[in-house]
């Protein structure tokens, strides 16, 4: 008989599991080169962080967690609104253009 | 005890599913949908941490709106192809790339898991997270007392990045000039060229698909046009 | 009444500021009108002063006003703040009295002139600056004014700028004022360091006992420099007698009466400062003697009337350092007060003749015009015998009590002294050739056709001397056919009560005892009266010496210039009509050696300092080079760079706690 273990869900298993998605989501802006998943790996990681935020609110009872993260919706919508603008304008007069093309600033 | 834990590992495996899908895939179309499933899987989360307000505000805001922004955006400009993975043109890129990510998680577990097995800190003292209450009515009143000024600060933020994002995506009156063409040996050539002829060759034969490729020797207007 | 201080000097600079606005509109006379009733209503509230500190106790004689603070830095503070006691109203009120009359009369000098009221927008600032330099009750508040007359006077001096000349006489003052203004800035440093305050009352009280006697003999060393800029005195008095290229009101107004007094005034001002000094106020008294002498020399070989009055002017000035030097400020005050009317005067009525001779300035194109201008020929005549120091004229109490200072000035009293005396001989001269050969001697010179100049060297200096006559001439031209006329009655009003002033202003100060020396009474409160009076038989003796001398001056030069004995060439040395040299000397000097030594500098500058500022440059640019290999423009790889940061801080963080 294998004993009955019993795994309590702490914390730090949230902590983990938004570790591992904020990881995932840099490695893929990292290697990625179309700017709309570039943006989409930003979200994950932004994800990841809400997650944390939310995680520590419940664990030390302070709602000031939870207002971070309403803080951190408006800011991802805001990048989300002005950095596709950007990818239209850029797309429209570069058809297919990657995050790789647009070295012009390059020193 | 059992039914909580389920819910997580479940959400969590949703999360960790679509994040790969995120990086992974190679459609555009294919990474949003992906993301919609990590967006939903820290949506139950929040909810199995008593965060239901957030959860709904997550399920609306990102996966309702700001999904279908990105959706809409791959579908207005017709980039809904394959990514070129190959190879990356940044000598050392992924490598390092992965390396990073690597230490990224291996670090931040090693410091989650070696220290106990709960979270240290001081409970709130002043704006402390009561189960009685709905948690909508504490975000709320947290909102407009302690942090009304962020509050009042993030409206001008949203307001001016919707004039950011009209000013970018407007479409412009005057000729349409690609500055990458500047790099000094390209400017003679430039003066020399129709001005009207900024398409960039290699992308018109790259993608059969794109809609605006019917387009390509005529007039940038027209091509944006197309593009509409 | 004390709290109304403000108000005279704000008077003449809500003028200026209403001129400047209005001025062009209002035109031609009503800007002149609006400038004068500015500078008059300065001199009604200097009355009321007057009088307020008159009806004080007379120790009590000195009301301070202080606006705002002007620049709080730490312990460093300096106010807008305004002194008022017997020697600045004394200022204020010649200053606002003569300011005015020479605004009336330049009413009618300026009629007609393209720039009428952009003129008296400089005049209405010279005299607020004037008036703050006076009354400021610290030396940055007098600096400003000091620095607001220079440019003024720059101005005003090349106000007929389209002509080259007067261009670069106005840059000769004020280049020639800037090496002045050094000193001043200096002193007042050398002045804060070693006495914590810069406000006069504090520095005179501070000053007994406070000071070394080297750092108080530095500080008014450094102050004379200034003087001598400000007031052209030795070796800075070469831009006063170019400053000529002015119009005439200005050189009576500026260059006579006013601005070039500021160096008396500073000095006077500074007077407990003075006595702790040492030898400073023998360099002070010789350098005063030695520029009067200088100064009045030249005066003898002026052929261009502006030219003599400026020499002249700077021969008084020195007269007047002469009495600060010795210690007799009131002596010097009083000097300064009765040089300012009867210069003015004389200033004015050479403005009139100027005038009616079509802007003709060489003498020796005159002749007889008491015919013609008769008002003009019995003020200048009362002017004449003022400066001359014929008694009971103002010139001659002063001019007598500044030598009997210089006389009981330790024992190089006397040589002072008598070197004083051969001044007042040559001044006697020198004015007594000017009004013989304007005002007398029968013949009407501008009648004759123009002689041509045999002798190179004569046509050479008669070039000169066109040149030197073309920035008053602008246009006109003297006929021999030309009628001279006295000018209206704006011209004519300012020289009748110049000349009664200059008439009677002498009594304030007469030496018959203690009840009539009023202005020395006057003064008492605020200026040291070192020297015990000489007595009444010395002072007879030299005022009588004085009296012959300036009869032997008048006499001989009216043997010569008016009934034409003997001849004028033996007096009239070259040396004397090129100031000794001096002025030239400075030119060769510094176009010569001291061009090449300017080159020298140029050139370290260009490749020295210049090249450790580009290398500077260029080595910032290389570094930048350098380093913008990083910048490669892949948005990727500065995110790599992001996640690199990322680790290592993580690291840190899993450090951290493994050590805890």
């Amino acid at each position: 008989m294998l004993a009955q273990v019993e795994v309590s869900l702490t914390p730090t298993w949230y902590l983990v599991l938004a570790a591992m998605i904020f990881a995932i989501g840099a490695v893929g802006l990292l290697i990625r080169r179309n700017p709309l998943v570039m943006f989409m790996c930003v979200e994950l990681m932004l994800n990841a962080v809400t997650l944390t935020f939310v995680s520590f609110s419940r664990a030390l009872d302070d709602v000031g967690g939870q207002v971070f993260v309403f803080f951190v919706l408006v800011v991802a919508a805001a990048e989300v609104v002005v950095g596709l603008a950007l990818v239209v304008a850029i797309m429209r007069r570069r058809q297919g253009a990657d995050a790789d093309d647009l070295s012009l600033m390059r020193g | 005890m059992r039914v909580e834990m389920f819910t997580f590992l479940l959400a969590g495996l949703i999360c960790l599913g679509g994040a790969l899908g995120v990086v992974l895939f190679r459609n555009t179309v294919h990474n949003a949908l992906s993301l919609v499933a990590t967006l939903f899987g820290v949506a139950v989360l929040f909810i199995a941490q008593e965060a239901y307000f957030l959860a709904a505000v997550q399920v609306i805001v990102y996966a309702g709106a700001i999904v279908i922004l990105f959706l809409f955006v791959i579908m207005l400009l017709g980039v809904d192809r394959a990514d070129q993975m190959g190879v990356d043109p940044i000598v050392g890129q992924r490598t390092a790339a992965v390396v990073f990510g690597v230490a990224i998680l291996g670090l931040s577990l090693v410091a989650l898991l070696s220290g106990p097995e709960v979270v240290t800190g001081t409970p709130a003292t002043t704006a402390a997270l009561s189960s009685d209450i709905p948690d909508v009515n504490q975000i709320g009143e947290a909102l407009f007392t302690d942090y009304v000024f962020a509050f009042e600060i993030t409206a001008v933020l949203l307001t001016i990045a919707v004039v950011g994002a009209v000013v970018l995506a407007r479409r412009s009156d005057g000729p349409v000039i690609d500055e990458d063409e500047f790099d000094g040996t390209a400017l003679d050539a430039l003066a020399l060229e129709e001005p009207s002829d900024v398409g960039d060759p290699d992308q018109d034969t790259a993608d059969g698909a794109d809609p605006g490729s019917g387009a390509d020797e005529t007039d940038p207007d027209d091509l944006e046009e197309a593009s509409r | 009444m004390a709290d109304v201080l403000w108000l005279i000097p704000a008077l003449p600079l809500a003028g200026f500021v209403l001129l400047m606005a209005f001025g062009r509109r209002l035109g031609d006379p009503l800007a002149g009108v609006v400038g004068t009733l500015t500078v008059a209503g300065s001199f009604v509230v200097s009355l009321f002063a007057l009088f307020d500190l008159n009806s004080l106790p007379t120790d009590e004689r000195v009301v301070q006003q202080t606006l705002f603070t002007w620049i709080p830095a730490g312990g460093f503070s300096v106010d807008i703040g305004f002194l008022s006691d017997p020697l600045t109203i004394t200022m204020c009120l010649f200053i606002t009295g003569i300011a005015a009359l020479i605004h009336l009369y330049s009413i009618g000098y300026m009629a007609g002139d393209e720039n009428y009221s952009k003129f008296f927008v400089y005049l209405n600032l010279f005299v607020a600056s004037m008036l703050l330099l006076v009354l400021g009750d610290n030396l940055l508040l007098t600096f400003l004014g000091w620095e607001g007359v220079g440019a003024c006077s720059y101005l005003l001096i090349s106000f007929w700028f389209t002509d080259e000349a007067n261009a670069s006489a106005g840059k000769k003052a004020f280049v020639t004022n800037r090496i002045g203004d050094f000193g001043f800035m200096v002193g007042t440093f050398l002045v804060w360091m070693t006495l914590g305050s810069i406000n006069y009352l504090e520095i005179n009280e501070r000053v007994h006992g406070g000071i070394a006697a080297g750092t108080a003999t530095a500080i008014v060393l450094l102050f004379f420099l200034a003087a001598t800029g400000k007031s052209a005195q030795l070796p800075l008095f070469v831009w006063l007698p170019d400053a000529m290229a002015g119009p005439t009101p200005v050189s009576a107004l500026i260059h006579a009466a006013t601005m070039v007094t500021s160096g008396i005034f500073l000095l006077t001002r500074l007077n407990p400062l003075l006595e702790e000094a040492g030898w400073a106020n023998d360099v002070i008294a010789w350098v005063g003697l030695a520029t009067a002498l200088v100064a009045a020399l030249a005066a003898v070989a002026q052929n261009d009337i502006k030219k003599v009055l400026a020499y002249s002017t700077i021969s008084q000035l020195g007269y007047m350092f002469l009495a600060v030097g010795s210690g007799a400020f009131v002596a010097g005050v009083f000097h300064m007060i009765t040089h300012a009317f009867f210069k003015a005067l004389l200033f004015l009525g050479s403005g009139a003749v100027i005038a009616a001779m079509a802007h003709e300035q060489d003498m020796r194109r005159y002749g007889n015009l008491r015919k013609y201008l008769p008002i003009t020929t019995v003020t200048f005549v009362v002017g004449w015998l003022a400066i001359s120091g014929v008694p009971p004229f103002a010139g001659f109490w002063s001019k007598d009590e500044v030598l009997a200072a210089a006389w009981d000035n330790g024992p190089a009293g006397p040589v002072m002294w008598a070197i004083g005396v051969v001044i007042a001989l040559l001044t006697a001269f020198y004015m007594t050739r000017l009004v013989a050969m304007t005002f007398f001697g029968g013949k009407e010179r501008w009648r004759e056709p123009e002689e041509l100049p045999t002798d190179p060297a004569e046509a050479a200096a008669a070039e000169h001397e066109a040149y030197e006559d073309a920035p008053d001439a602008h246009g006109h031209h003297l006929t021999p056919e030309h009628t001279p006329r006295e000018p209206n009655w704006t011209m004519t009003v300012p020289l009748v009560v110049l000349g009664v002033f200059a008439t009677v202003i002498g009594l304030i100060n007469l030496p018959f005892g203690e009840k009539v020396d009023y202005l020395a009474d006057w003064l008492d409160p605020t200026l040291a009266h070192a020297h015990e009076a000489l007595s009444a038989g010395i002072l007879a003796v030299l005022a009588a010496v004085a009296i012959v001398v300036a009869v032997v001056g008048i006499a001989v030069a009216w043997r010569v210039y008016a009934q034409h004995k003997g001849s004028p060439e033996k007096i009239e040395l070259p040396a004397f009509e090129h100031a000794l040299y001096i002025d030239d000397t400075y030119a060769a000097v510094v176009g010569g050696p001291g061009e090449a030594a300017f080159d020298g500098v140029a050139t370290f500058d260009s490749e020295v300092v210049d090249g450790a500022v580009n290398g500077v440059g260029r080595l910032t640019q290389l570094t930048g080079r350098a380093v913008s290999v990083f910048q490669s423009g892949f948005v990727r790889a500065y995110a790599l760079a992001v996640a690199g940061g990322a680790v290592v801080l993580l690291v840190f963080v899993v450090m951290r706690m493994s050590s805890s």
